[in-house]
């Protein structure tokens, strides 16, 4: 998205003083709540960052089609197969904005999808837990998506450009997705005794892995300063998981629905809820592969990449056949 | 076999008549027609606009960053070109 190099890019590479100033200007502007633009001058590592960051997040909505997926030829009635298949549809639409932003910083979409489908590139944890059953669609949605927009309202004040613009984008449309999962769990809640049971064994499921889409506490991220310092990141993972933990405990409790943390309790003084434990060591097997739907998640990616390969070859070849007529 | 990617192409959106088209981000597609459709379904799934314009991203030129100061600095200092800069005389009205 908003192009890149155009028809021209800089090649030339700064001396070490030139750099030293180069780098000095670039986090003046930073500080001054500038935008950086594709073509602007920045220092590699802000571009590594930004290519690692964004083409993550774009793997996450990709990938985060499969769960829901699964139960587009199950929901239970037309008005909710039509707003989950809208739902999936804007996930891909989110994938492509955020492709598009870090196409801009000179990696190419394929070099992206390659890095995803090889295994080397990461995307968000939560996606490697199976939907069991309907309720599930309803706890992603709340819970999921309602983590998601908390960790990218943020991002729309991102120091760079084009990812402030794709985020801006993203969020309106996901605040629909975030109010049809509540919905779906307020059905549920008051409904006959097993609908309740299964919006409550879901808030059960769902709840920590959803904490943990927030990332590891301050003390052990390792980017978090840098990015803030750029304004990537606007608030820690620690700050942005209690505000969503504060937002969310009371939505949950007006269902009459319990979370699985004993230790959740309301500080009168701070107004803030406290909540138990992490088990990070959950979170670092998910992200190191050995979550309970790794595996498939990446097989699903890998075979709808290898059997649309020939479409991609017809399609190119037609426009080549065709480009008298373009 | 490395494939080949599609090529790029930046899409413009008129959001209702008597506006501009506004630049709302770019997309892969092998032709313009395909570039069409997928602009249509990328960028209005909400009713975003009436006129969809798609240009392959190689053909814009584009200004060079660092000729910034020479192409737009030499505006600054003639602000006798804004109508601010004149004094009217109290009284005078429809100026």
């Amino acid at each position: 998205m908003y192009t890149q190099g155009l028809d021209q890019s800089d090649t030339r590479t700064p001396g070490p003083e030139e750099e030293a100033q180069l780098v000095q200007a670039f986090q003046a502007r930073i500080d001054a709540e500038e935008k950086i633009e594709p073509r602007d001058w920045m220092p590699d590592a802000y571009r590594r960052t930004l290519v690692r960051q964004i083409s993550q997040h774009a793997h996450s909505e990709i990938v985060g089609m499969l769960p829901e997926g699964n139960w587009i030829t199950r929901a239970p009635s037309l008005k909710r197969k039509a707003i989950l298949l809208a739902k999936v549809q804007d996930e891909a639409g989110h994938g492509l904005y955020l492709y598009s932003a870090a196409e801009t910083l000179g990696t190419s979409r394929q070099q992206m999808v390659d890095q995803l489908l090889s295994g080397k590139a990461k995307y968000s944890s939560i996606f490697n837990y199976p939907t069991l059953n309907w309720a599930d669609i309803g706890a992603i949605g709340w819970l999921v998506d309602g983590a998601a927009i908390m960790n990218q309202i943020p991002l729309c004040r991102c120091s760079y450009g084009p990812y402030s613009r794709a985020m801006v984008r993203v969020c309106k449309e996901e605040s629909f997705h975030q109010r049809q999962g509540y919905e779906i769990m307020t059905v549920m809640a008051r409904g006959t005794d097993a609908q309740r049971r299964m919006a409550q064994d879901a808030l059960e499921r769902w709840w920590w892995p959803s904490l943990m889409m927030f990332g590891p506490s301050d003390s052990d991220s390792a980017h978090t300063a840098q990015s803030m310092r750029w304004k990537i990141k606007r608030f820690t993972n620690d700050e942005l998981r209690q505000k969503f933990v504060d937002v969310t405990v009371p939505q949950g409790h007006f269902l009459g629905l319990e979370f699985p943390d004993p230790e959740l309790k309301l500080d009168e003084q701070t107004g803030h809820w406290n909540f138990g434990p992490i088990d990070w060591s959950e979170f670092k097997q998910v992200l190191e592969g050995n979550g309970p739907c790794n595996a498939e998640r990446m097989r699903a990616r890998q075979t709808a990449h290898q059997e649309g390969a020939w479409v991609r070859q017809a399609l190119l070849a037609h426009a080549e056949k065709h480009e008298d007529i373009r | 076999m490395t494939e080949r990617e599609l090529p790029l192409w930046e899409v413009f959106i008129r959001s209702r008549t008597g506006l501009n088209h506004r630049h709302v981000g770019s997309l892969h597609a092998a032709d313009a027609a395909m570039a069409m459709q997928n602009a249509r379904d990328l960028y209005c799934r909400r009713q975003e606009g009436v006129s969809i314009w798609v240009v392959e991203s190689g053909l814009i030129h584009a200004s060079d960053p660092s000729d910034k100061e020479s192409l737009f600095d030499p505006a600054e200092d003639k602000i006798y070109r804004h109508p601010t800069f004149y004094d009217v005389p109290d009284g005078v009205e429809n100026i």
